[in-house]
């Protein structure tokens, strides 16, 4: 009985639908705040650009607030026809089989026309499977930044902040006796971890990086990353690396009030930065360690994909594939790139925002995209890990751990590569049949 | 022996019916979909599942990171607990004592009542910025070298005191109806036979407020054990280094961040069986004690 009302209500409900002529797309997201006004600037931009679509952008809170709605919907069946999934639950979606419809397969199969090659090399293949074929459209690409405090850097004789790793251990104890920590770093997992393996071409875990198979283990414990976290250690006692815990805000105010001369964050925190900053600052690329692996090579992009949600009609499917479309033009990515800091995803896009001579503007805003398109290596293009939102949380309480002297850095990575290849095997278990 | 019976009238199930189908709808029905759950492994869009009998438990039950949640939640409970109660039942005391502004006292202390916990731990987590907190500098200061960044010992300190503050108002209300409800006729014989304000407190007036104090002791382990979410999620995250996570936030970070399923439903089934224990034995031999 409570059915049958249920359906007639559905029924109804279709009806409705079907009179007003246009077919509603659900767009799920994750950007709240001045974010989520550019998404809805976007969404209107569609809707207003044609008459058959139209797309209706709903913010779901944070990233795994999105994340989790859009499972519950997907079991309900009644699921949004896109939602945005952030890099570490990449593998989750991808590897439920079915449960999305391949960006590349959607767009090719609408008439759109799809070229890999038209996005930057850094975004091109995170969101793919291992044969290259793009299964996420990237969005949201962010890539870690050094930002630095001008006034800071001034007031301890230093001209440019470092390049290298051998560089800033240089220039610490000057920053150091000007009354400053050297540096600040928010979310370890993402910047001392992942992208640090990618900006040195080292290879972070096996079976290509887990792109290939679920059978997988991570490759963290090794001599490089180890020895990374020693020195950071040392820097850390010595008074040169502030650790203000695991929260990215904590660790961004030591910067913005000019506890830390400089900070470790996005590329997408530029705009947020300079409303807040109340000193000069600058951007630079991740530092590196110079001799180790064959670094300085790009790093991952951060940030979130969308996906199509399987189970939809013809009709929305193809509403989709023309909103991916407008996504992609160059004008709604330099206008995104523009009013959030998030890179462009095509070379088209960068182009456009080369032309209009926006980077002579703001100089500070190209920094990100051109680490993105330094020179990539066999490791550079993303990985692919399961229950990875759990193996960060590892990471953090072992960094937490190696912080504060509970445990030694080798300690620390034996926990991660122990508690994290449990993840990932209970992962494959899961997802392999 | 024949049992006598009345002639059933359907009426009084009608009106139990409301709340047995919420139980049913809200609980039952959840807790069974959990332990079915716990049972599986399935991947999180429900494309594929498989029944791996103990598999999940033996997973849980052999991580440090659980493990350590699980002490963490024990000791945390018990503090929480036994520091509101006892501190709620001195103010309520001497507040009962109070004559001259008694209202705006009672009223003060029943005020941290309105706070929901997410709030109380964002005012927690900010009084204790490393950067401009002024309870974190004020310690500091005053020479204790407090950290609770990275000293796990001064994190429980600080979840432990939120929650404390946040819970002391509630309990304070009832123990300031309890005193009240202490008939006036037994606290004057009690003056006339003793002259230990202190004796007859512990003889008289806390045996009358046991049943009050039980139900608190209740009430406050369950705040402790599941209502704590909001605080740890807000001021802590659990760091550092996991020290400061309760299991129902790990059911939280795994479930609902992670989307293991079958982890998070097997670490739910465990702590309802820790609850489901705890609760037989405070009711069996804790309540024994109390005198209605």
């Amino acid at each position: 009985m409570f059915r049958k009302t249920l359906m007639a209500a559905a029924a109804l409900f279709a009806m409705a639908n079907s009179a007003n002529a246009t077919t509603e797309i659900t767009w799920w997201h994750a950007m709240d705040g001045a974010l989520g006004d550019v998404v809805n600037h976007i969404a209107d931009d569609f809707n207003k650009s044609q008459s058959e679509y139209k797309v209706v952008p709903v913010n779901k809170g944070g990233y795994e607030d999105t994340m989790t709605a859009g499972i519950a919907a997907f079991r309900a069946k009644n699921q949004p026809n896109i939602i945005q999934i952030f890099d570490a639950g990449a593998a989750t979606i991808i590897n439920a089989k079915g449960a999305v419809y391949p960006v590349q397969d959607l767009l090719e199969k609408y008439g759109a026309k799809f070229d890999i090659n038209d996005y930057i090399p850094g975004v091109r293949y995170f969101y793919a499977d291992s044969k290259g074929k793009m299964i996420g459209l990237p969005f949201n690409s962010s890539t870690p930044l050094l930002y630095f405090n001008k006034d800071a850097l001034a007031k301890a004789g230093i001209q440019n902040p470092p390049k290298t790793w051998q560089e800033f251990e240089e220039m610490a104890p000057k920053l150091k006796e000007a009354g400053y920590q050297g540096l600040a770093e928010s979310h370890s997992p993402w910047i001392f971890f992942e992208n640090f393996m990618s900006r040195h071409n080292l290879q972070l875990a096996t079976a290509n990086n887990g792109y290939d198979s679920t059978d997988v283990k991570l490759l963290y414990n090794n001599e490089n990353l180890k020895n990374h976290w020693k020195k950071v250690k040392e820097w850390k006692d010595e008074g040169y690396f502030g650790y203000y815990g695991r929260a990215w805000g904590a660790n961004q105010d030591a910067f913005l009030q000019q506890k830390a001369a400089m900070w470790l964050g996005s590329s997408g925190s530029f705009g947020g930065l300079r409303k807040s900053a109340s000193f000069d600052f600058g951007t630079s690329t991740l530092p590196y360690w110079k001799g180790v692996g064959d670094a300085p090579k790009s790093t991952f992009i951060g940030g979130a994909a969308l996906f199509a949600f399987t189970g939809h009609s013809e009709e929305e499917n193809k509403g989709v594939a023309k909103f991916f479309e407008f996504l992609t033009k160059p004008q709604t990515q330099y206008y995104w790139h523009k009013e959030t800091g998030y890179v462009p995803i095509t070379n088209a896009a960068y182009e456009l925002a080369k032309k209009d001579g926006y980077y002579k503007e703001s100089p500070d805003a190209e920094v990100g995209i051109e680490q993105l398109s330094e020179p990539g290596g066999k490791w550079t293009k993303g990985y692919r890990l399961g229950y990875y939102v759990q193996i960060r949380e590892v990471i953090y309480a072992e960094v937490d751990k190696m912080m504060n002297g509970d445990e030694t850095v080798d300690q620390a990575f034996d926990v991660i590569e122990t508690e994290g290849n449990k993840l990932l095997k209970r992962f494959h278990d899961t997802y392999s049949n | 022996m024949k049992r006598v019976q009345f002639g059933h009238s359907p009426v009084p199930y009608l009106f139990v019916a409301p709340q047995i189908i919420i139980i049913a709808i809200f609980f039952l029905w959840p807790a069974a979909q959990a332990i079915h759950q716990s049972f599986l492994l399935e991947d999180a869009f429900g494309m594929s599942s498989q029944f791996v009998w103990f598999r999940n438990f033996e997973d849980v039950l052999s991580n440090p990171a659980w493990l350590r949640s699980a002490w963490f939640t024990v000791i945390f409970s018990a503090l929480v607990a036994v520091l509101s109660i006892a501190i709620s039942l001195f103010l309520a005391v001497r507040a009962d004592e109070v004559i001259r502004g008694a209202k705006a006292y009672k009223t003060l202390l029943m005020w941290g009542y309105a706070v929901a916990p997410p709030v109380a731990g964002l005012l927690g987590i900010m009084m204790f910025n490393p950067l401009m907190g002024d309870l974190y500098l004020f310690i500091n200061r005053i020479g204790i070298n407090f950290n609770h960044i990275q000293n796990a010992n001064d994190a429980t300190f600080v979840v432990v005191l939120i929650a404390v503050w946040k819970q002391v108002s509630v309990n304070f209300i009832f123990f300031l109806s309890g005193l009240q409800g202490i008939p006036k006729s037994v606290t004057e014989a009690a003056t006339l036979d003793c002259k230990s304000a202190e004796r007859r407190f512990w003889t008289i007036t806390f045996p009358l407020l046991a049943p009050t104090t039980f139900f608190l002791m209740v009430i406050n382990l369950t705040y402790a054990f599941f209502e704590t979410f909001g605080i740890i999620d807000v001021s802590t995250k659990g760091a550092p280094g996991g020290a400061t996570a309760t299991l129902v936030y790990k059911v939280y970070v795994d479930g609902f961040l992670g989307a293991d399923m079958g982890g998070s439903s097997a670490q739910s089934v465990l702590l309802m069986i820790m609850v489901s224990i705890l609760t037989v034995f405070q009711f069996r031999f804790i309540e024994r004690k109390v005198h209605y």
